[in-house]
C-alpha cells in the first residue's frame, strides 16, 4: 500500500513538471531549430560566395585556346595555362602513385597489425598527426634541400615527392578510421573458413572498405592540387610543356598565383579562369574517382556466376 | 523469500568450491567437508560419489583435456575435460559468461586472435594436439566450421560468392567444382530452394534466418569435419530457429557438431549429449535424456529446471 502511494506521488509529479514546462520546450526547440539553421547559411557563405566570384569572373577566360596552349607574352592576355593543366595532372598523379600505397598500408598496419606493439603504434599516429599539421612550406624547403640540391634541377620528381608527404598522413587517417569500421564478426568469419591473416585484411577488411579508401585518397589529392608552396621550392613554374624529369614544370596554383600577382586585368582574368579550372579539375577527379569504386563493387557481384 | 535465495546461493558457491578444490589433495577436500554446514557436505559426498561413475564416450572424434583460458590475466576455463563423439550434436549449456562461448572458440583456436586472450591444455582432434606449438591454427580452421551468434554473411559478396569465399580465397581455381560445391553447400543448408534464382544478389538482402543458413553453407562448402555453432538461433525467430535445428539433425549424418546454446529446449531438442557449464567450469556431462531427465548434480538440476540462470 505504502509503495503504491509513492508511486502515485512520483507520477503525479512528473506529470506536472512535464505539463508545465511544455510551453517553454517547444519555444525553445524553435529557437534552436532556427539558431541552427542560421549557422549552417553562416558556414556555407563563404563557400559559396567563393565559387560564385571564382565563375563569374572565370568564365570568361576559358576557350579552347586558353585551355591548351602555352602563355602568351608576360601581360598581354594571349595564350593558356596548358602547361599548368599538364603539370598539375603529372604532379598528381605521381604523387598519387607514391603517397596512396604507403599511406593506404599504414592505415591498414595501424588498424589490422598494431596490437602487438601498442606503444608503437602510438607513435606512429602521434607522428601521423603531427606530419598532418606541418607547414606545407616546411615540406617544400625539406623537398628542395633532400632532392633539388642534390639532383641539382628543380623537378616534377620532387614535386611528387613533396606532395606526396602532405599526402601520406591523410590517407594512413582516413585509411585506419575505415578499416576499424569493418566489424571483427566479419573478420573472425574469414578467420573461421580458413584463410590466412593477410587474405583475410586483403580479401575481406580492404576490398570491404574500399570505397573509404577511396574517399580518403580523393580527400589527399584534393587538398594536394592547391598545394602551391611546397610547388614553388620543388618544380618551381615555368611557361613551357612538360620536357624531361631534370627541368622545371608548371602547376596550376602557381599559375594562378603568377597571374594575379602580375598587374594586368588581362592576366588577372587568367587567373580566375585557371582558379575555375583546377576547381572543376578537382570536382571531376572526385566524382570519377566514386563512381569507379562503386561500378567495381557492382561488377564483383555481377562478373562471378 | 530472500533467506531462501541466500542460501540457496552460498550452496551453489560451496559446491563450486569443492569441485574446484577437488583436485587437491582428498585430506584437503575432507577437512573442508567436515567444516562446512549440513547440506553442502551432502552435496560434497554425492560429487564425489558420482565422480568414480562419470560418462565416459569411446572413441572420441575430439577430446578437450584440462583445458585453461584467460582474457587479459582472468581465467574463463578453469580445467575443462570433455570428449565429443563423432558424428552426434554436442551441447554445451548453461548461465551467460559461464565459458560456453569461450570454449567453442577455443576449439579451433579462435581464442587466440581475441587481443590479450591465452588458452593452455589439450584438445585432441583425430590424434592431433591442437594446441600443440607446431600445428598451424590456419589449417585445424580449416577442419572446422563456424557459426556464429549474428548472421555476418560478407556484404560486398553475392549470395554465390559466399560460399564459394573459402574455396576461392584458398586457392580452388575449378570453376566446376567450386559450382558444384556451391550447389551441394546450398542444399545442405536447406537454403538451395530458396535462392536459385538470385545466386548473384547481395549475401545481405536475404532475411536474418536465410543469412544464418548461408553462413552454415558457407561453412560446410570447406568440408568440415567438425561444425561449431555459438548460439546460431539467438537472433532468429522461432520459424527460422526450428529451419536450422532440423538442419542440425541433417548435418550430423555426416559431421560431427557442436553447439552453444542460451535455450535449453533447443539443447534437449537437438542434442545427442550435453555438457553443462558453470563459473567456467563444467558441472555435468552426458547423454541429453540423462542430463535433462536424471542430473546427477543438484546444481545442474536447478540450472534445467529453471531456478537460477
Amino acid at each position: 500500500m505504502i509503495k503504491d502511494n509513492k508511486t502515485k506521488d512520483y507520477t503525479s509529479i512528473i506529470q506536472e513538471r512535464i505539463a508545465k514546462n511544455s510551453r517553454k520546450r517547444k519555444i525553445f526547440n524553435n529557437f534552436m531549430t532556427v539558431l541552427l539553421f542560421v549557422f549552417v547559411i553562416i558556414a556555407i557563405i563563404p563557400l559559396a560566395s567563393i565559387l560564385f566570384e571564382v565563375f563569374k569572373n572565370g568564365v570568361g577566360a576559358l576557350s579552347f585556346e586558353f585551355l591548351f596552349s602555352p602563355p602568351g607574352a608576360f601581360g598581354s592576355g594571349d595564350g593558356g595555362i596548358g602547361p599548368a593543366i599538364q603539370g598539375t595532372l603529372i604532379a598528381i598523379g605521381l604523387a598519387s602513385l607514391i603517397g596512396a600505397p604507403v599511406g593506404v598500408l599504414a592505415g591498414v598496419y595501424l588498424s589490422e597489425y598494431s596490437s602487438s606493439s601498442r606503444s608503437f603504434a602510438y607513435f606512429l599516429r602521434l607522428f601521423n598527426d603531427v606530419l598532418t599539421g606541418i607547414p606545407s612550406i616546411v615540406i617544400g624547403i625539406t623537398g628542395y634541400i633532400a632532392l633539388v640540391l642534390t639532383l641539382g634541377s628543380f623537378s616534377i620528381l620532387a614535386g611528387a615527392f613533396v606532395l606526396s608527404i602532405i599526402m601520406i598522413p591523410i590517407v594512413a587517417r582516413v585509411s585506419e578510421e575505415t578499416l576499424k569500421l569493418v566489424p571483427n564478426t566479419l573478420r573472425e568469419a574469414a578467420y573461421g573458413l580458413g584463410l590466412p591473416k593477410w587474405k583475410v585484411v586483403w580479401h575481406i577488411v580492404i576490398k570491404g572498405s574500399k570505397s573509404g579508401i577511396l574517399t580518403g585518397i580523393v580527400l589527399a589529392v584534393s587538398r594536394v592540387a592547391g598545394e602551391t608552396a611546397p610547388l614553388i621550392m620543388t618544380i618551381l613554374g615555368t611557361s613551357l610543356f612538360f620536357s624531361g624529369f631534370n627541368s622545371p614544370v608548371d602547376a596550376l596554383p602557381l599559375r594562378i598565383w603568377r597571374l594575379a600577382s602580375q598587374p594586368y586585368p588581362a592576366a588577372h582574368e587568367q587567373g580566375w579562369g585557371a582558379a575555375l579550372v583546377l576547381i572543376l579539375l578537382i570536382l571531376a577527379l572526385s566524382v570519377a574517382l566514386r563512381m569507379f569504386a562503386q561500378k567495381r563493387s557492382i561488377t564483383t557481384f555481377k562478373g562471378t556466376t | 523469500m530472500g533467506n531462501l535465495d541466500n542460501s540457496l546461493k552460498s550452496s551453489i558457491k560451496d559446491e563450486i568450491d569443492a569441485i574446484s578444490e577437488y583436485t587437491k589433495t582428498k585430506a584437503e577436500t575432507d577437512i573442508t567437508t567436515t567444516t562446512d554446514a549440513g547440506i553442502s557436505s551432502s552435496i560434497k559426498a554425492k560429487t564425489e560419489r558420482n565422480f568414480d561413475s562419470e560418462f565416459k564416450i569411446e572413441n572420441p572424434k575430439l577430446s578437450i583435456q584440462s583445458l585453461k583460458a584467460w582474457f587479459s590475466g582472468k581465467l574463463a576455463l578453469k580445467g575443462i575435460n570433455l570428449d565429443v563423439k563423432e558424428n552426434c550434436v554436442t551441447a554445451l549449456i548453461g548461465p551467460s559468461g559461464c565459458g560456453k562461448t569461450t570454449l567453442l572458440r577455443c576449439i579451433n583456436r579462435m581464442h587466440d586472435l581475441t587481443p590479450n586472450a591465452t588458452a593452455d591444455g589439450k584438445i585432441i582432434l583425430d590424434e592431433l594436439n591442437i594446441y600443440d606449438k607446431q600445428s598451424d591454427p590456419v589449417l585445424i580452421k580449416r577442419r572446422m566450421g563456424m557459426v556464429f551468434q549474428k548472421p555476418n554473411p560478407f556484404p560486398t559478396m553475392s549470395i554465390y560468392d559466399n560460399v564459394a569465399a573459402g574455396l576461392k580465397l584458398n586457392g580452388i581455381k575449378d570453376k566446376n567444382l567450386i559450382k558444384d560445391i556451391v550447389h551441394d553447400s546450398l542444399k545442405g543448408a536447406a537454403l538451395w530452394e530458396e535462392v536459385k534464382n538470385d545466386l548473384d544478389k547481395p549475401g545481405i538482402s536475404l532475411s536474418g534466418g536465410q543469412q544464418q543458413r548461408l553462413c552454415i553453407a558457407r561453412a560446410l562448402a570447406m568440408q568440415p569435419e567438425i561444425l561449431l555453432m555459438d548460439e546460431p538461433t539467438s537472433a532468429l525467430d522461432p520459424i527460422a530457429s526450428s529451419k536450422i535445428e532440423e538442419l542440425m539433425n541433417d548435418l550430423k549424418k555426416n559431421l560431427t557438431v557442436i553447439i552453444v546454446t542460451h535455450n535449453m529446449q533447443q539443447a534437449a531438442r537437438v542434442s545427442d549429449y550435453t555438457a553443462f557449464m558453470y563459473l567456467g567450469e563444467l558441472i555435468e556431462f552426458g547423454p541429453t535424456d540423462q542430463i535433462f531427465k536424471y542430473p546427477k548434480k543438484e546444481l545442474t538440476e536447478r540450472y534445467i529446471s529453471g531456478k537460477f540462470g
